[in-house]
């Protein structure tokens, strides 16, 4: 066979494959096994988000951040939030913050524990993920307690959270944190420890933190670089400055690093979540869950049925919604994915005039050519595996 | 936090002198806005600079203003890890002049850009690859301007007869309700029904 006759081999990964982690399409070129070039085609979940939100009020914008990454919905609100409270200057009360960094763990539980038991299924493991969401179930259950709702909890509203913690629902978050620290640890012998999971992601997908600057990485990627970069401890929001924790860094930013960091992110969630519990029962983390700006917050049904400014605030509030100042803001979140940004346009008036999300998994995946050139086809999903991609927040 | 920003502001607008257009800071945010064409240069000196330090690529987006001249703003956004501080770059841009891609300083600027111009399309000069990344393969238009409707011009649905997904005008059962619920005693820009009655 002459050599005009070799020519590089393109197929189509996805955009139904299992371990395509939602609906992406990859073109990928091959020589022989080796990967060549990868482009991504997203786009498949496109739902204009950003441009609905132009159409909503402030409050009415909220829900469509918990479907942008659905894995861990009230990250997202929180960093909508944070951005609507920046713009008006109002505070948060104590008890609300500690129930929004609760949830907030929460939801990086939610993501950690699906991304570590499907990397697992990624390289070949099919009962993993099980395990992972029969853990799952019990944190959406804490989700439908505290909103109504299994997954897109519409729960954290400017100025606070909507409604408050039962003292039971405190209990029962205290009783699933040991039995899971006892999970983590199974999970931890039987996937991280395993031979084959550490033959399939032990450096694969090596990166320096020059590169991850560069392209835009955040979160556990940076950190599995040796960067202890993580936003909740260098520009610390809500009161995640009195919560005690540590940032696991990796040594050879490949994916094996990546998943033992995500491990061990759990391990410090459970950390954080058990402070916020006690201090929702201590005296001090007692008080209102809202602001109590009658401007912002709605009132209480109590109130409605007595005071008629409590009655005139409502309507007010469930028709033309409150005007947010002129202005804008970047606010952003450490989301279980990276940095979870919203780029907030005011113009004075009930709705938002630009809201841009800035999502953590949209710069990783734009990296996955330059991450898998020269490696195996079978390394595709793993590396895929380890950056964490949801789709809701790709295609916005 | 913003006397610190204050005197990062001084030093960027004393080093690059008559690029930057405007500089504020607000919400404990800087702002600088720079001409367009100079943009290279400006994230340049931001990155190299050993006082500014600006690595790490956070965003590029577009915004649609359509009363102004310049109708877009591309917005950027940066940070600086090891001192611990963000900045926003923003140029002024319209539909047919390109602003210079920021590929060669930072890879990441591609599907970033790509989106801008997905979405307002805004040009980019200098970008290898300027296709349509979120919409459809052979969408028409661009849906984050402010003058495309919320509801498309066309939607989709698959033919049993043909086999395939035609694409046809979008039809609404009900016209796109959008209500104004702004109050009239906090001035609106338009003439409420009646009120020139009162004026003649």
């Amino acid at each position: 066979m002459g050599e005009h006759n070799i020519r590089n081999f393109t197929i189509n990964f996805g955009p139904q494959h299992p371990a395509a982690h939602g609906v992406l399409r990859l073109v990928l070129e091959l020589d022989g096994e080796i990967v060549e070039r990868v482009d991504p085609h997203i786009g498949l979940l496109h739902r204009g988000t950003e441009k609905l939100i132009e159409y909503k009020t402030y409050v009415q914008a909220n829900p469509y951040f918990d479907r942008l990454d659905y894995v861990a919905p009230m990250n997202q609100e929180h960093a909508y939030c944070l951005a609507v409270e920046k713009l008006l200057g109002i505070a948060v009360p104590r008890r609300a913050q500690l129930i929004r960094v609760l949830f907030s763990e929460i939801g990086r539980l939610l993501s950690h524990l699906l991304n570590v038991t499907t990397q697992a299924m990624d390289v070949g493991a099919l009962t993993p993920p099980l395990w992972g969401f029969e853990e799952r179930e019990k944190l959406m259950i804490f989700y439908e307690r505290i909103s109504g709702s299994r997954m897109h909890a519409n729960y954290f509203r400017p100025g606070g959270v909507n409604m408050d913690i039962q003292p039971e629902l405190i209990d029962d978050i205290e009783a699933f944190c040991d039995p899971f620290l006892k999970v983590l640890d199974d999970l931890d012998t039987l996937v991280m420890g395993s031979r084959i999971f550490k033959q399939r992601n032990v450096d694969i997908g090596v990166l320096t933190l020059d590169d991850c600057w560069k392209w835009g990485f955040s979160g556990v990627i940076v950190r599995s670089c040796g960067v202890a970069w993580d936003l909740r401890k260098s520009q610390p929001y809500e009161c995640y400055e009195e919560m005690e924790f540590d940032i696991p860094v990796g040594l050879n930013g490949d994916n094996y690093d990546r998943q033992v960091i995500r491990m061990e992110e759990m391990r410090q969630s459970v950390r954080i979540m058990r402070q916020c519990l006690d201090k929702l029962r201590a005296p001090d983390g007692q008080g209102p869950v809202n602001t109590l700006d009658g401007k912002i917050a709605p009132p209480s049904r109590k109130d409605m049925k007595r005071s008629m400014e409590a009655l005139i605030h409502h309507f007010k509030l469930y028709t033309e919604g409150f005007h947010v100042p002129a202005g804008e803001v970047y606010a952003a979140v450490e989301a279980p994915k990276g940095e979870f940004g919203v780029y907030l346009v005011s113009d004075g008036t009930n709705k938002p005039y630009r809201c841009h999300v800035r999502a953590p998994g949209f710069a990783h995946l734009q990296g996955m050519d330059f991450m898998c050139r020269g490696h195996m086809l079978a390394d595709v999903a793993g590396i895929l595996g380890s950056i964490d991609i949801v789709f809701g927040e790709v295609d916005r | 936090m913003s006397a610190e920003l204050q005197a990062l502001s001084d030093h960027i607008a004393s080093s690059l002198g008559g690029v930057i257009e405007d500089r504020a800071i607000a919400y404990d945010e800087l702002t600088i806005i720079v001409r367009a064409e100079e943009i290279v240069r400006v994230v340049s000196f931001l990155r190299d600079d050993p006082q500014c330090r600006f690595v790490c690529f956070i965003d590029i987006c577009g915004a649609d203003y359509p009363a102004r001249e310049k109708r877009f703003d591309v917005v950027y956004h940066f940070l600086a890890p090891h001192l611990n501080r963000r900045i926003r770059v923003k140029v002024q841009t319209d539909e047919v002049t390109p602003v210079p891609s920021l590929i060669g300083l930072f890879p990441a600027a591609n599907w970033f850009e790509r989106e801008t111009y997905d979405m307002y399309g805004v040009l980019f000069s200098g970008h290898p690859d300027l296709r349509r990344l979120l919409t459809d393969y052979g969408f028409e238009g661009h849906p984050l301007r402010k003058d495309f409707p919320l509801t498309g011009y066309v939607e989709v649905r698959y033919d049993d007869g043909q086999g395939r997904v035609v694409y046809e005008p979008v039809k609404l059962n009900q016209e796109f309700r959008n209500f104004d619920f702004l109050s009239p005693w906090e001035g609106t820009d338009y003439v409420l029904p009646g009120d020139e009655k009162a004026k003649a």
